[in-house]
């Protein structure tokens, strides 16, 4: 296959009648990477997932997947996708369910014969591979979901929020299935509310509002980018705070607290250094590191998009 | 494995599962048990004296039991073209509407080969509907009353394209709107065919061009009473044909015209249902 970008879009829009769900999406997903997709409810991110799944028809704008026109059906023997809300026919028992999809994407018996037990192994469901959907707690029905979407050993993967109404051993699981796909080089485009999941998994995010995209950006770099450093000291002055202002920005005094934000944790052990020397009294030096949760406020706000 | 296929199979496969197959095929095999049981009593009040001459009541008895058995085929047209409606009335709209048809399309397979593997799995259901209900209704009526319809075969055959005419229109509606609006619309169409198939009857009875064309007209709109019509006249024997007077048949037989009408307007509908599910949005 080309090494085209796994996923590609150009201003893609997306209007119901009078209301506008997604106004302009540019985006581009590199094929290896473990991308997030955040935003508030209802700022277009269910919306963009179906367009480029074909799932729904763009209203204009451009986009390509794994290199292909969306319209193409045959890109998609190398996407897998867990639905938000997934259903399915809840007759069918686990292997049934497996099976099904996996003449779905024209796989043979044969290959079928391994890839589903396989993939049951990797859900922890294989005890229960007879038995009908149905009676599945909503856990194991996300875990066979995310079974079904790895069947054609995908190129790509949607997860369309694929750790709600995980316990966390399940939550731990698919974070697992992620890191592992990432070692196989599958792209997993992840459309997640659990930030701190998204924190772990992800190695960049696109920030989403009113369909449109804010900011893209590593995590690594989101992270590591600021960190607001609490001092518990006695007897400062205002010239000490001056003399801090060398290692970091927006020092003031709050309390009994001098606080301050640095670029690096390097930078602490020198500011400790330098109270000393003054007689200073430092009773703790608290990193905070801005999460991603405070940053996803700060870059959507908190009108949740509507 | 082809995808038409294995949808149709899975639509097959959910009917047994789901039980549906079981039920309907219990209350098929008690409707031919109540119309054997019935059959077979009328035959033996045949024994007693009913015209007096013997050679009439031969007579009498072989038209009489054309009539049960076109009584027993309208009962069957009603059935099929019912069940019809009602296997496919959720089908597509069910599972646009709980999303388990998200798993399904997002496969890299065609939305055509969706909505006919759904049609080909609903068209073998009503093909063992009616293999069970028709031929349960000619042999009872041939062990019993000693009839063979004249052209029965031909006759369930038309009945069988009047299921699969109202199990395609309710497809094609199934694929744009909600299952209870997909029903409403479905019998209703049904009302306004069986009503305009009654007016066209009395309407050449009573010589008013008016009604007559007014049948002919709702026949277009929906052409199960037409085909229901031709069907009646090819199961009854010639005499009753020649009578014109009963219930089920029409009063002029219809053209095969109507008949080529009736199959180009299944596939008309067909076209919609692929065409709609196409291009709508899920």
């Amino acid at each position: 296959m080309t090494q085209e970008p796994a996923i590609q879009t150009e201003k893609l829009r997306k209007e119901f009648g009078k209301h506008v769900a997604v106004r302009g999406l540019t985006l581009q997903v590199e094929r290896g990477e473990v991308f997030g997709f955040l935003g508030p409810n209802g700022a277009g991110k269910t919306t963009s997932i179906k367009m480029l799944l074909g799932l729904v028809k763009p209203t204009s704008g451009e986009a390509k997947l794994l290199g292909r026109p969306l319209r193409d059906e045959s890109a998609r023997a190398h996407v897998g996708f867990l639905p938000e809300h997934f259903r399915f026919h809840d007759w069918l028992s686990a292997a049934e369910f497996l099976r099904l999809h996996g003449q779905l994407y024209h796989m043979d018996n044969v290959r079928l014969q391994t890839r589903i037990p396989e993939l049951l192994e990797l859900v922890s469901l294989t005890p229960f591979r007879d038995q009908q959907l149905r009676t599945f707690s909503k856990g194991m029905l996300q875990r066979i979901g995310l079974a079904q979407a790895l069947l054609n050993d995908p190129s790509i993967v949607f997860l369309d929020e694929p750790t709600s109404g995980l316990d966390p051993v399940g939550r731990r699981l698919v974070r697992d299935i992620i890191r592992q796909l990432r070692s196989q080089g599958t792209t997993v485009f992840l459309n997640s509310h659990l930030l701190s999941e998204v924190e772990i998994t992800c190695d960049r995010v696109a920030f989403i509002k009113h369909g449109e995209v804010v900011r893209v950006s590593a995590v690594s770099a989101l992270i590591d980018g600021e960190t607001t450093v609490t001092i518990h000291a006695h007897g400062f002055t205002p010239e000490i705070l001056q003399k801090l202002a060398q290692w970091g920005r927006d020092v003031r005094a709050d309390g009994e607290n001098i606080v301050m934000s640095v670029h690096e944790e390097e930078a602490l052990p020198a500011i400790n250094r330098c109270l000393v020397e003054e007689h200073v009294d430092v009773y703790s030096i608290v990193p905070q590191r801005l999460s991603l949760e405070d940053l996803f406020i700060q870059v959507v706000g908190t009108d949740g998009g509507l | 494995m082809n995808t038409i296929l294995v949808i149709a199979r899975l639509t097959f496969r959910e009917a047994v599962r789901r039980k549906i197959v079981l039920a309907v095929m219990l209350l098929g095999g008690v409707f031919l048990l109540l119309y054997g049981v019935g059959f077979f009593m009328i035959q033996q009040s045949y024994q007693g004296e009913v015209m007096g001459v013997t050679a009439m009541r031969a007579q009498y008895r072989q038209q009489a039991n054309y009539f049960l058995l076109l009584a027993g085929m309208y009962v069957i047209n009603f059935l099929a073209i019912a069940s019809g409606a009602l296997i496919s009335a959720d089908s597509l709209a069910g599972e646009i509407q709980s999303g388990i048809i998200q798993a399904t399309v997002t496969k890299p397979i065609r939305r055509s080969g969706v909505v006919l593997g759904k049609w080909l799995g609903q068209a073998f259901l009503l093909f063992l509907y009616l293999l069970l209900m028709g031929g349960g209704v000619v042999i009872i009526v041939r062990v019993f009353g000693n009839v063979i319809a004249p052209n029965w075969l031909g006759g369930i055959a038309l009945i069988y394209l009047n299921s699969l005419i109202v199990m395609t229109l309710t497809l094609a509606l199934s694929s744009s709107f909600s299952t209870l609006a997909t029903g409403g619309a479905v019998f209703g169409a049904y009302g306004v065919a069986f009503l305009g198939g009654w007016v066209e009857r009395i309407g050449t009875l009573v010589q008013d061009t008016t009604a007559t064309n007014l049948g002919i007209f709702s026949s277009l709109l929906l052409p199960t009473e037409a085909v229901w019509s031709k069907a009646s006249t090819m199961m009854s024997s010639p005499l009753l044909n020649l009578l014109g007077v009963n219930p089920f048949s029409a009063a002029s037989e219809p053209s095969i015209l109507m008949m080529v009408y009736a199959v180009l307007y299944l596939l008309l509908l067909l076209g919609i249902a692929v065409r709609r599910f196409g291009q709508r949005d899920l």
